[in-house]
């Protein structure tokens, strides 16, 4: 079973739950930015939660079928059509040979994973079939989808169609600002007191340089550090530091003006210092975040990140039960 | 040095062995982390050293991360009283200082430099005191580097000169990113020098270019490992050896057609040995790249 790549999308890849264990030789995690979504639409379709699927970006690629297939689309808002006919989001639906999964324009979030039932079956590459596309590793050549590739699916047994995750646990960013959870630390304390305060209450927004290795943030207040002499190997500004290891979700502030969240393929290190980490339960949000969405960076402990992670994980025991 | 730990978020404990960059800090950082892998904690996923910190993963549903921190104090404490020694290798890498490559390319990013009249070589040799961009580059190759991180990218190594403080290079970064930099360009920035594993962005100074390829995504190359598909890791150490225009192009053909593999032997590292005699030590070093 093959699926043929007719129209590749903007920037389409195949994405697992990850890479772990190669952090500190400069290769990140990679897999779904938002890993809740991936594991729906494998549950959905009958896979594993691990399967790999395609991870979409804003605009949905053209996939030509070669046999019939079980297939979910979950995450953003992007409505599938099989031949033209609508299909629901969150809910398996079945594509037969020869058929053509297309999308409509995307109504919300910015992505959207397409699980077939069997899983894309790309060469296992370091523990994972996830692209990690700066290293030009693993995915399918290491790279973006184009047209004209094959994607080979993997034999599986099929879930039956029809099975839907109910609209209460379809996570996704809510409100406006968006808040993210962030436990304030790692190089905190060189900010003053005013910045730190200013860094919690300013509007940020979503800029356009947002992606896979990292979201860049503006529209807040610059920072103030404390004064501060630079240690020997760090750089002249007062923003850098001897080049140290990021924290996936480190939110780093170059120059103090404009933060950026590191994502699951990561720069795994450099020489800006970090004023905390959007904690492990908020990730999956921002893959869903769109350019110019306004954004709260929101202060929890510890205690709170905790409690956090546990009522994600309730959701999808909550979703595991529903589908049984 | 005291470490200072600090929680990255849920899954994370980032530890500042010190602010400053500094031999004796990067060992610390080595010894805990490799203490850290011996002692196969259960719930810890990722062990990353640093150049003067170094960063766990855990997953706080297998290990709380109190405990987590209280694990990692307890051997911050017992890797205090462990000596200073470590098995590791040494290299020696060929590189073609000033070459056209990089030179192409520092040209067309003149504008986000910090003296755009002069080429990275001129203004490193100017800032640091040297004569000569020779004389630059004979520092540069004259004394081994450790690899004290690697990152940033796939198998980039971050390396610190094995000379006292008063002889280290030090250069700023670009003004502005650079949105290209040739693969395999030996580059510097602060007190390390990179070897740029893939193409791409970077803010390094541009020196040369190594024709030795250190990361192997499609594992096409024999001398790197299929199960990391990086070549260096952090202890390893690094002698560079200038190269001609002539002796690149050999190289680059012989790792097209699968014969060239960089020198490299097993090597005992002792930091108080090298403290007592730098320049005594790094020449037994150059030795055991000999074969002696």
């Amino acid at each position: 079973m093959a699926i043929e790549v007719e129209a590749p999308g903007l920037a389409t890849t195949v994405q697992d739950l990850g890479r772990p264990g190669y952090y500190h030789l400069g290769i990140p995690l990679s897999g779904a930015m938002d890993r809740l979504a991936l594991r729906a639409a494998n549950r959905l379709v009958g896979n594993d939660d691990g399967a790999a699927a395609l991870e979409v970006v804003f605009l949905g690629p053209e996939l030509v079928f070669r046999a019939d297939a079980m297939v979910a689309v979950t995450g953003a808002e992007l409505p599938p059509r099989v031949d033209g006919v609508v299909q629901p989001t969150w809910t398996s639906f079945a594509v037969k040979a020869g058929q053509t999964l297309a999308f409509d324009y995307l109504k919300a979030g910015a992505r959207a994973y397409v699980a077939v039932a069997g899983g894309i079956d790309v060469p296992v590459v370091l523990g994972s079939r996830s692209t990690y596309a700066l290293g030009a590793l693993g995915g399918h050549e290491g790279r973006a989808l184009r047209a004209g590739d094959v994607l080979p699916v993997g034999r599986g047994r099929p879930a039956a169609a029809g099975r839907e995750i109910p609209a209460a646990l379809r996570r996704g960013p809510g409100g406006s600002p968006v808040s993210l959870r962030v436990l304030p630390g790692l190089y905190w304390h060189r900010l003053t007191e005013a910045a730190g305060r200013q860094f919690l209450a300013d509007t940020w927004k979503v800029a356009p340089e947002a992606d896979r290795i990292g979201y860049r943030f503006r529209g807040g207040r610059p920072l103030e550090f404390m004064p501060h002499e630079q240690p020997f190997g760090a750089g002249s500004d007062p923003s850098n530091i001897v080049d140290a290891c990021y924290p996936y979700g480190s939110i780093q502030v170059p120059g103090g003006t404009e933060p950026i969240v590191l994502h699951r393929d990561a720069v795994s290190g450099g020489g800006y210092m970090m004023v905390g980490t959007v904690i492990s339960a908020d990730m999956d949000l921002i893959g869903q975040l769109q350019p110019h969405t306004p954004v709260r960076f929101v202060a929890v402990d510890m205690a709170g990140a905790l409690a956090a992670r546990h009522d994600r994980q309730a959701i999808l025991d909550k979703m595991q039960s529903h589908l049984a | 040095m005291t470490n200072r730990y600090s929680f990255g978020g849920d899954e994370h404990i980032f530890v500042e062995v010190d602010e400053s960059m500094s031999l004796e800090a990067f060992f610390k950082a080595l010894s805990i982390t490799n203490a850290v892998r011996e002692s196969r904690i259960d719930g810890v996923t990722e062990i990353c050293p640093a150049n003067a910190s170094f960063q766990i993963k855990f997953d706080p549903d297998r290990i709380k991360p109190d405990d987590m921190l209280a694990e990692l104090k307890r051997l911050e404490a017992a890797a205090a009283q462990a000596p200073s020694v470590i098995e590791t290798r040494i290299f020696e890498f060929p590189v073609y200082y000033n070459d056209p490559w990089t030179h192409e390319t520092l040209m067309r990013f003149r504008d986000r430099h910090q003296d755009p009249s002069a080429t990275d070589l001129d203004y490193a040799a100017r800032i640091n005191n040297k004569a000569s961009v020779e004389e630059f580059i004979a520092a540069h190759s004259g004394a081994p580097w450790f690899v004290s991180m690697v990152g940033f990218v796939a198998g980039l190594p971050f390396l610190f000169q094995m000379v006292e403080r008063a002889r280290q290079l030090e250069v700023p970064k670009y003004l502005r990113p650079r949105t290209d930099t040739p693969k395999l360009t030996v580059g510097y920035g602060g007190c390390f020098t990179a070897i740029y594993s893939v193409r791409g962005a970077g803010g390094y100074q541009m020196f040369g270019i190594t024709p030795v390829p250190i990361y192997d995504p499609k594992s096409e190359i024999d001398y790197i490992s299929d199960d990391t598909m990086c070549l260096f890791r952090p202890g390893d150490i690094v002698k560079f050896k200038s190269v001609d225009r002539a002796y690149y192009d050999h190289v680059v053909e012989e790792v097209a057609a699968g014969r060239y593999a960089p020198k490299v032997r097993n090597v005992t590292f002792s930091l108080d040995a090298f403290n007592a005699d730098i320049d005594g030590y790094n020449r037994k070093l150059e030795e055991v790249l000999d074969g002696h």
